[in-house]
């Protein structure tokens, strides 16, 4: 294991207390969502953690408790290490803080996580809807939204299915 | 019927100046279905005459579930829909799609199989840097050159069809190997291929890099400081124009990249002609890996391109009348798939645009509980108002060709 990913993964385990997750030599701390924040500033000023990678969340609905978990891959550029950031998020009204002014490339990656899992980012500067329309309702990746499908139309069936259709007719 | 609501705006208040409310800076709509966009964006400008005071990018007109899609299927049934995200980089959303799982299991992947893909993705890479080229330069009005790219670019498309039968949608990478052999014929394509290109890159070079017209349109436009370019996440040519020498082959090399003598271009102006010469100097690097390729795969003629673990990958058809064990395995892959750890990993490959990484999570079944694209082009699309802001909407056109961007990679 890299050294200055020990260092790192120690001195944030000391102040905040996380828990650590390893597999296939990817290092992933689940800390708490209030704390992601500090620990993003002190991995990107201390530990040289220059890039975000990705942003992401995960729904563990119906067991999981909490229920969501946000996802943020970070990157070092300088020391070529990989540090993965778990913070779970209960579903009573989801939110996690922004790291918008961190790394500012985490604005679209929380606003798809708004339009997809509906976990808000307090103090966003711009959280609307990104990939699906503005008046879409719900949010399509939690697991409790389905899946949908389009009926195949043939000849014999075309007529009885244009009738459960929602666009207007004549 | 389903009610629809206009955008006003109040909505969008808060990401123009207050002169636009005021009237006093204008308010332009650019696409969504506008050819110097690539595809699908649309753009909200803010307009003082004709330069930028802002721009708004609004993605999502080619989003297609892809990521819920893929909950819904088997692992091995979710791959065809990964060709489907980036349509000029086939191959690589194979390959990285691939290698997460066989991060996930623990699968090896044998060597040829591995030399296969390598020089498949990098042949793949011309072919989107092609693409590339052809549409930025048909964007700064140089029409030949459109019409040149598309030329060299079927002839990769042939040998895609040679190797896998298709011409874009391959699947032709599978988790633990690819799906068959490469053909004969294949070594003498890639040969004829790469006597023939070199001539055609220096003629590019010919047509565009001294053109005082060219030069005029991309030096100096879209400027953006390594600092800066670090901090939007910019990756790829896009990253190492400004002068950041970052490449997942070399960084985190994966299926063997380590093994091949390459170099990564950068330049350090951080324009968009910066980024037309690191993208034309990685034609050259994509040609010296498949040479070593080439030369890989005759000495490994013969050896296996699949996994022999059959828990994972099917038999081959030859062994299915001769072996019970063989047909069981055959029959429970293809009815029942393979189980997944519940555990997560994050594949990072390069692809032509920059860091593509796939988010998988299994759940112990045989369909990933998530998968996640972080994609180079939704990441760069952001940083298009950095880019362009103070700038005239004609510099817009070109600095959208420099990032290189296929909205179907970013919408997903």
């Amino acid at each position: 294991m890299n050294n200055k990913l020990l260092k790192a993964i120690q001195t944030i385990e000391k102040r905040f207390g996380v828990e650590e997750h390893i597999f296939r030599d990817e290092y992933s701390l689940i800390v708490s969502p209030g704390d992601v924040v500090e620990i993003c500033r002190l991995l990107r000023d201390g530990f040289g953690f220059d890039m975000l990678s990705s942003l992401t969340a995960v729904d563990y609905w119906p067991e999981g408790d909490p229920r969501f978990h946000v996802i943020y891959q970070l990157y070092s550029i300088e020391n070529n290490i990989n540090l993965r950031l778990r913070a779970p998020v209960s579903d009573d009204n989801p939110a996690i803080p922004t790291i918008e002014g961190i790394y500012p490339n985490a604005n679209w990656h929380e606003r798809e996580i708004w339009d997809m899992f509906g976990i808000k980012a307090e103090g966003h500067s711009d959280l609307r809807r990104i990939l699906t329309p503005y008046d879409w309702e719900g949010h399509p990746l939690r697991k409790d939204y389905p899946l949908g499908y389009e009926e195949v139309q043939f000849t014999f069936n075309a007529d009885e299915i244009d009738a459960k259709k929602p666009y207007v007719k004549e | 019927m389903v009610q629809l609501q206009e955008v006003t705006l109040d909505e969008l208040k808060h990401l123009v100046s207050d002169r636009a409310i005021q009237g006093e800076t204008m308010l332009l709509n650019m696409g969504p279905q506008h050819p110097s966009t690539h595809g699908v964006l649309r753009l909200m400008l803010e307009l003082e005459g004709e330069t930028i005071i802002n721009c708004v990018p609004d993605i999502g007109f080619l989003h297609t579930g892809v990521e819920k899609n893929m909950e819904a299927k088997r692992y091995e049934q979710a791959e065809v829909m990964t060709d489907r995200l980036d349509y000029l980089n086939t191959v690589g959303n194979n390959l990285a799609y691939c290698l997460a799982i066989e991060k996930l299991v623990g699968l090896d992947v044998p060597p040829r199989a591995q030399v296969i893909r390598v020089i498949l993705a990098e042949l793949q890479r011309i072919g989107s840097h092609l693409i590339w080229l052809g549409t930025q330069s048909l964007d700064l009005a140089a029409m030949s050159m459109f019409l040149y790219c598309f030329r060299e670019r079927e002839l990769i498309l042939d040998i895609l069809e040679l190797v896998s039968g298709q011409r874009m949608m391959t699947t032709y990478i599978r988790p633990g190997g690819v799906w068959r052999d490469i053909p004969e014929e294949f070594y003498d394509a890639v040969q004829q291929f790469m006597a023939m290109f070199p001539t055609r890159i220096k003629q590019y070079h010919g047509l565009l890099t001294k053109n005082p017209l060219f030069i005029d349109r991309t030096k100096g436009i879209g400027v953006i400081s390594a600092e800066d370019a670090v901090a939007w996440g910019l990756t790829g040519p896009s990253l190492r124009g400004s002068g950041v020498a970052l490449d997942n082959r070399k960084t985190q090399p994966y299926t063997g990249y380590e093994e091949y003598d390459f170099e990564i271009p950068t330049r350090t102006a951080g324009d968009v002609y910066a980024r037309y010469e690191c993208r034309m100097d990685e034609f050259w690097q994509s040609l010296r890996i498949i040479e070593q390729g080439l030369k890989k795969l005759r000495e490994l003629d013969g050896a296996p391109v699949r996994s022999s673990n059959r828990k994972f990958v099917p038999p081959p058809r030859s062994e299915l009348g001769a072996s019970m064990e063989a047909l069981i395995h055959h029959f429970k892959l293809w009815t029942e798939g393979f189980d997944a750890p519940a555990e997560y990993v994050y594949m990072p490959v390069s692809s032509p645009r920059g860091e593509l990484g796939v988010y998988l999570e299994g759940n112990g079944s045989n369909k990933p509980h998530r998968v996640h694209w972080r994609t180079p082009s939704f990441v760069h699309l952001q940083a298009l108002p950095v880019l362009s802001k103070g700038l005239l909407v004609a510099d817009l056109v070109a600095i959208i060709g420099s990032i290189d961007i296929v909205l179907g990679d970013s919408d997903r």
